[in-house]
């Protein structure tokens, strides 16, 4: 099992986020599915210590995450947030910044390719990319980490229907390519079908229901989940 | 060269013509009136404020010059620095627990400040010097140290999700937080150091006003105001840097986690 949680409690602010979360994430791509605001993508920054359940244990490969340096958990359980928050410089200078950090080498060029990005961006400005090139930009630098894990937050939320057509075919290629396992967050049914093997549906907090996707989402109707979305 | 009584010049000030300025302050008042500026009180209260702390820090130097004592020399600036303290704290409220990294900070850099001025023989381990110059330093590292890490705090507020998207990709959290901290100490050294810039072009600063009215020779108030120019970069620097290191941990956990993380 890659990821397991029991009894994940969570608040920020006085509120309760995550309430008793009991989960399970195979290895292979798995799809955190729920309306906005239901706490998915809070739970995918428990997976790799951005922050820390308040009560309850999160599991990664058999280890609890709190007993792992959070700087190695990271560079290789590696979350890629939901809106492009490059730094200042190059393409290649966010693509290197992890590696260099971690004392890695790195290959700029494949890491575009694998983000489904030309590698002639590799010496474009990153503030003057549009939003789904920088998009990309965050994978390719999540990617030049080597990681084991992608955490993806809403990888489409802010890009057109073109542009997300193009990043859930680098992601499926990159499932395809390479033996990294994928946690997406998303909010859309079909996309869950269309990338995860696995669904964990999350509704206030709460885990509603777990399971392979070919069996959880056939009873689960898009009506359904958009009716949850306008009740949050 | 230790400077000695520079100028043995003085002049006498009296209450009535220290009363004969506020006709200036009138003018301020009546043109927040006229303005709806809604200044008024504050000019007043800054008025009264102003008379009675420096008609009685002036009582207490008095004091500490006749009494020639280092004891109430290094008390007096360890009361500067704790206000000092309290006082910056207030206006970067954005930063956690902000107030020992700022009573540190200042208290290094007078300290350190003051301890070269006198090592190097500059100024003369009088507390006619160690008093005024004391104030100064203070006074310049906690507007510093207080507009560093006003800064620090809306930055780390403003630019949270760019700092977790570094972290997540195995950065500490000081590597996280580094191009914020350049910012910050460029805001608060930035002032002192574009008015050294114009110095002597589009004013004249205080200590050599001070001294040209009092009678010196203007070579000598010169050489002073330099003097202490000097000194106070060296004391916002130390004092601007150290608060920003020692702060820029109070957003972080232990395990490179913001406190207050980014609203999803």
């Amino acid at each position: 099992m890659l990821f397991e949680l029991d009894d994940v409690t969570y608040s920020r602010g006085g509120q309760v986020v995550l309430r008793e979360v009991a989960a399970r994430l195979p290895v292979g791509a798995s799809s955190l599915l729920g309306p906005s605001g239901s706490g998915k993508s809070t739970l995918l920054r428990l997976l790799n210590r951005l922050a820390d359940p308040d009560s309850g244990r999160i599991l990664y490969e058999g280890r609890d995450v709190r007993d792992q340096d959070p700087l190695e958990l990271r560079r290789e359980v590696s979350l890629v947030p939901q809106l492009p928050a490059l730094i200042e410089g190059t393409v290649h200078d966010n693509i290197a910044f992890g590696p260099r950090l971690a004392g890695h080498s790195f290959d700029a060029r494949r890491c575009l390719e694998l983000a489904g990005l030309d590698p002639a961006f590799e010496d474009r400005d990153a503030s003057k990319l549009s939003v789904g090139e920088q998009q990309r930009v965050m994978l390719a630098r999540a990617l030049a980490l080597q990681p084991r894990v992608l955490l993806l937050d809403e990888p489409t939320s802010a890009l057109d229907q073109t542009a997300r057509n193009a990043v859930e075919g680098t992601l499926l290629r990159l499932r395809a390519r390479t033996a990294i396992s994928l946690v997406v967050v998303t909010h859309d049914i079909a996309q869950a079908r269309r990338l995860a093997e696995y669904v964990v549906r999350i509704e206030a907090g709460r885990v509603i229901a777990q399971g392979p996707a070919s069996e959880l989402l056939d009873k689960v109707s898009e009506p359904e989940l958009a009716t949850a979305e306008d009740a949050t | 060269m230790t400077l000695v009584a520079a100028s043995s010049a003085s002049i006498q000030v009296t209450l009535g013509e220290v009363g004969a300025a506020l006709v200036l302050v009138a003018i301020a008042a009546i043109a927040s009136r006229s303005w709806h500026a809604g200044l008024e009180e504050d000019i007043g209260i800054a008025v009264v404020r102003s008379f009675i702390q420096l008609t009685a820090i002036g009582y207490v130097i008095t004091v500490i010059f006749d009494e020639d004592s280092a004891p109430l020399v290094i008390a007096l600036i360890a009361v500067m620095v704790v206000f000092g303290a309290f006082t910056a704290r207030s206006r970067a409220p954005g930063v956690p627990n902000s107030f020992w990294p700022l009573l540190v900070s200042l208290g290094v850099a007078a300290t350190a400040t003051l301890g070269l001025v006198l090592g190097l023989g500059i100024f003369a381990a009088t507390p006619r010097y160690v008093v005024p110059v004391g104030g100064m330093v203070v006074g310049n590292s906690m507007t510093a140290a207080a507009v560093a890490l006003n800064r620090l705090g809306e930055d780390v507020h403003d630019q949270s999700k760019r700092i977790e998207a570094t972290l997540a990709l195995g950065a500490t959290s000081s590597q996280a937080v580094m191009p914020l901290v350049r910012r910050s100490l460029r805001s608060g050294m930035i002032t002192l150091v574009d008015s050294t810039k114009t110095t002597g072009l589009i004013f004249f600063p205080g200590t050599m006003v001070g001294m040209l009215l009092a009678g010196a020779d203007p070579t000598d108030a010169v050489r002073l105001q330099l003097i202490l120019l000097y000194v106070l970069l060296g004391a916002v620097s130390i004092a601007a840097l150290m608060a920003i290191t020692l702060a820029r941990r109070n957003f972080f956990t232990a395990a490179h986690q913001l406190r207050e993380p980014p609203a999803p």
